[in-house]
């Protein structure tokens, strides 16, 4: 489509050509590449801007402020009545919240006259910090008496306002941290008695109100046995299914009714898909709301769709001859099916397999209408018990008003990101490594 | 014996048959494998199959009608005169007694025998609550409950175990030399398989028919035409016993389904379209490769990320970009976009649409023939005027499937509207305000205590077949002009 244009002939005798709007139509064919490029660059962008804030806001959730005290357990607090040798549950209703103020109006040294001032102090510690030092004692009743050091997380706001989310330049009014407990930070960063550490507590605790307690164990305990029901039905019976279709069903109506059907089910609306599981499987059968195991089956029949497809494309892919010379060899037609066709249609299988569990790991509609929007504080041992799943745990993050929640929450996008990019990563290399042209 | 240690049981049975029944097969060969009908593993799986199978459907079926009829006999012993819905709460009653009787220690058990009202809080240190004060009938009952199950339990167990060696037993007794083994365990085989196939009907009749049902219970309380051509949406909460039922009108929430899609498509299709043409037409197989892929990620991100960027920076970005723009054009610093809104939840639902309309008119684009491009070109037309005139009507049907099946995602998207739509159903044209989606009150209606008998709650299943209803029929439209399409060239 080069167009050939005339050399400068002399301006004098130039021929009257005519006027094709060449420049125009070139103008358009410019704008018009330049529309595509546009396009192409916006959804790029957003892309980058998506994850961009996703990483900025949550990277800091991977770190969590901690303050270390000496702490005594007096056993004027803890025990005045000397009667934890008969009677071991004074040790679970002592007062350890005093126990471990004066732990931090020790450190600090703040008047113990001046109630404001212990008070303040004292909110510098995570409300979760007494019952750490409860369930110290009563591990090991030998401390009373003892001072020992003791590290505790550091209340939320605190907590951003080490990691440099609070601005301080704000009149103190008007934020949440006081000008006098910003000086205390100092102090005890000074002290080395403050630091930030690796949140294993985000890996491991379960929901809580205080931000800086809230974690993410009981959500990826729900996730790992959703993956787990996903896997080990859909697989099989994807692939059973998609033999039966691909290899051995006759073309008559019912088939051809389970073709469109399939199509159909692929483009079903998830939250359909959790109105069934709650109509059925909770209402009808009696299963446990809010258990992982009616999350899974619902992941599973949404998941089906997908596996199916995938399994019947990588069966065609395998040539006929295999077929002829399997059946020519004298094996039957199942023998030809599981001794020869599955084994070189795995690998795409498997691929298809790993794209369906990524799809299922991140959906989270149906999850809310069987109930797995619980607040779980304890990890579930079995599929039966409660539980939540990632992304509701995003979802039910998402909602909470709090800065540091804001926190909490794109770091759990973090973790689930990243479970997608190795299963996905894991599809491409399983492909790339096991895919056969023929 | 509990369900689990049956089943390892039968484990155990199916693989000392195959062994025992392969090892059978091989000694009747005596060293000639080629006088067996079939290879020895085909008789042992025969033998397998015929201990597990009926075996397993047995314990199966067991398993699902022993409560049903176990209840109904312990129901009978109840006192006459209650009311169903007494006795429904009555027989929840003696089920939480019934399981909580095993955790008693023995004086403890001898002595709520002799004072029932210390029962409650006896069960409630165990973890067991229980709705109400137990008459003294009750824990006889809760008993006689005890007693059937362990009694049911028992035979079921002798039941299945002997099923399981009759079968064995049967397998092992079959082997033989001319027994076609493999044609009767591939016959199972192809039988699991067509179950495994249906699945997949089952699925779309569970979905059918748990939605119609549950939609036919809120069609009592509610008729049909109010739901449907309802202009208000005000559900009340679910009170017990309250006769005001609230408004349920669908014409609020469909009209905000499809506002916010409408935005939604108006940000998804040009850039989706533009992208696909550029990607097919102008961009080296270099620029290809990096840049499609990248489009994609954007569908493999879960929806609920896009519902908190959505949620936590689009929203407050569009509410302070109005403020600003109000406060230079009138003085006035107000922000006239709220956080939550049509616009903020189209543009984060059109970005998340991109890559459907992208790779769906990628795909169709390419498969346009390469002789009517060149034929374009070969008579001078430009590059653009071969795609506005040549190509793109060429792909049309295709691109116009590719649409509406995307269209069908946007009106079935939950979690970005629940997050950044807001949930006052109002109707109304302004795209600044918030409006809310047939997605967004399923989720509210269902999420938080459930009561199945009110209509608050049941309307999710009215709105739910509404929305299957409506996709499905877009996606089967897209579909058959797809397939259409296609033929043309082939």
């Amino acid at each position: 489509m080069t167009v050939v244009s005339p050399t400068a002939a002399p301006v004098s005798k130039a021929p009257a050509r005519r006027d094709i709007g060449i420049k125009r139509r070139y103008a358009a064919e410019r704008r018009f590449r330049a529309y595509g490029i546009a396009a192409l660059a916006f959804g790029i962008v957003f892309l980058f801007l998506l994850l961009s804030t996703v990483f900025r806001n949550g990277y800091t959730a991977f770190q969590q402020t901690a303050i270390t005290l000496p702490v005594t357990f007096s056993e004027q607090l803890i025990d005045p009545g000397g009667k934890r040798a008969s009677d071991p549950s004074v040790l679970v209703s002592a007062n350890y919240a005093a126990v471990l103020r004066d732990g931090i109006v020790a450190k600090l040294g703040v008047d113990p006259q001046s109630r404001a001032d212990v008070r303040a102090a004292n909110a510098m510690l995570s409300k979760g910090a007494p019952i750490q030092l409860r369930d110290m004692v009563v591990a090991n009743p030998a401390l009373i008496g003892q001072t020992v050091n003791v590290t505790v997380l550091a209340d939320a706001q605190i907590d951003s306002a080490n990691k440099g989310q609070i601005d301080l330049t704000v009149p103190e009014s008007s934020r949440k941290v006081s000008d006098k407990q910003v000086g205390w930070m100092q102090q005890l960063t000074e002290a080395g008695a403050m630091s930030k550490q690796f949140n294993t507590g985000l890996f491991t605790s379960g929901n809580s109100s205080r931000p800086e307690a809230a974690g993410l164990g009981v959500a990826l305990a729900g996730s790992l046995y959703l993956m787990l029901i996903v896997l080990a039905l859909s697989l099989p019976i994807g692939v059973a299914a998609s033999i039966y279709l691909e290899e051995f069903a006759p073309k008559n109506r019912l088939t051809d009714l389970i073709e469109v059907n399939i199509n159909n089910l692929a483009a079903v609306p998830s939250i359909v898909y959790g109105l069934l599981g709650l109509a059925v499987f909770i209402n009808f059968a009696g299963l446990p709301r809010s258990a992982s195991l009616v999350g899974g089956l619902v992941l599973t029949l949404m998941t089906l769709p997908t596996i199916i497809i995938a399994t019947r494309a990588a069966l065609r892919a395998v040539p006929p001859s295999i077929r002829a010379a399997a059946l020519g060899l004298g094996a039957s037609k199942m023998q030809m099916v599981f001794h020869h066709v599955l084994p070189l249609a795995m690998p795409g299988i498997l691929t298809g397999t790993i794209i369906g569990l990524a799809h299922a790991l991140g959906e989270t509609a149906p999850l809310l209408l069987i109930g797995m929007v619980a607040f779980v504080v304890d990890i579930p041992g079995t599929p039966m018990e409660p539980s939540t799943a990632l992304p509701v745990q995003i979802y039910m993050w998402a909602n909470e008003a709090e800065r540091a929640f804001v926190e909490r929450t794109s770091g759990a996008i973090i973790v689930l990101l990243l479970f997608l990019i190795v299963m996905n990563l894991g599809a491409i290399l399983l492909r790339r490594r096991f895919e056969r042209r023929w | 014996m509990s369900t689990s240690l049956i089943l390892v049981c039968l484990l155990f049975a199916g693989a000392g048959a195959y062994a025992l029944a392969s090892s059978r097969a091989l000694s009747l060969a005596g060293g000639r494998l080629s006088s067996l009908h079939s290879r020895p593993g085909y008789y042992g799986a025969y033998a397998a199959i015929a201990a597990m199978l009926p075996a397993v459907l047995v314990l199966a079926v067991w398993l699902a009608a022993s409560p049903a009829v176990i209840e109904s006999s312990v129901r009978g012993g109840f006192p006459q005169g209650g009311q169903a819905q007494s006795e429904n709460l009555n027989y929840g009653m003696v089920s939480a007694i019934a399981r909580g009787l095993p955790l008693l220690s023995a004086e403890d058990v001898a002595e709520v025998s002799a004072n029932p009202a210390a029962l409650r809080g006896k069960l409630a240190l165990k973890g067991v609550a229980l709705a109400g004060d137990p008459a003294p009938w009750m824990i006889e009952s809760a008993r006689t409950l005890n007693a059937k199950t362990g009694t049911s339990r028992l035979w079921m167990s002798l039941a299945v175990l002997a099923l399981a060696l009759a079968g064995a037993v049967y397998g092992l007794r079959a082997v033989a030399p001319r027994f076609r083994a493999r044609n009767s365990v591939e016959r199972v085989i192809l039988w699991s398989l067509v179950a495994a196939s249906s699945i997949a009907i089952l699925t779309t009749i569970g979905i059918v028919l748990s939605m119609l049902t549950e939609a036919a219970h809120f069609f009592r309380s509610v008729p049909a035409w109010e739901f449907f051509f309802g202009t208000v949406w005000d559900p009340r909460f679910a009170g017990a016993g309250s006769a005001s039922a609230g408004q349920f009108g669908l014409i609020p929430l469909l009209a905000g389904t499809l506002y916010i899609g409408f935005v939604a498509m108006l940000v998804a299709v040009p850039v989706g379209l533009f992208a696909a043409i550029y990607m097919a037409e102008y961009a080296s197989p270099r620029i290809r490769s990096i840049a499609k892929p990248l489009l994609e990620v954007l569908a493999g991100i879960p929806t609920i990320v896009y519902g908190f960027f959505a949620l936590a920076t689009v929203g407050p970005f569009l509410r302070d970009i109005s403020a600003e723009i109000s406060g230079l054009a009138t003085g006035n610093y107000t922000s006239f976009i709220q956080a939550q809104s049509v616009l903020t939840a189209g543009i984060v639902m059109g970005i998340m649409l991109i890559p459907y309309v992208s790779s769906l008119s990628d795909d169709i684009i390419t498969a346009v023939p390469r002789a009517l491009r060149d034929g374009s070109l070969g008579l001078g037309a430009t590059q653009s005027e071969t795609i506005k005139k040549v190509v793109l009507p060429a792909a049309l049907p295709g691109i116009v499937g590719a649409l509406l099946m995307t269209a069908s995602r946007a009106i079935g998207e939950t979690m970005i509207v629940v997050l950044a739509a807001g949930v006052a159903a109002r109707m109304q044209l302004n795209p600044f305000e918030p409006m809310t989606t047939v997605t967004v009150k399923i989720v509210n209606q269902l999420t938080g205590d459930l009561e199945f008998t009110s209509p608050q709650t049941l309307v999710a299943f009215a709105l739910g077949i509404t929305l299957f209803a409506i996709t499905l029929c877009l996606n089967i439209y897209a579909l058959y002009i797809v397939r259409k399409y296609r033929e043309q060239y082939e």
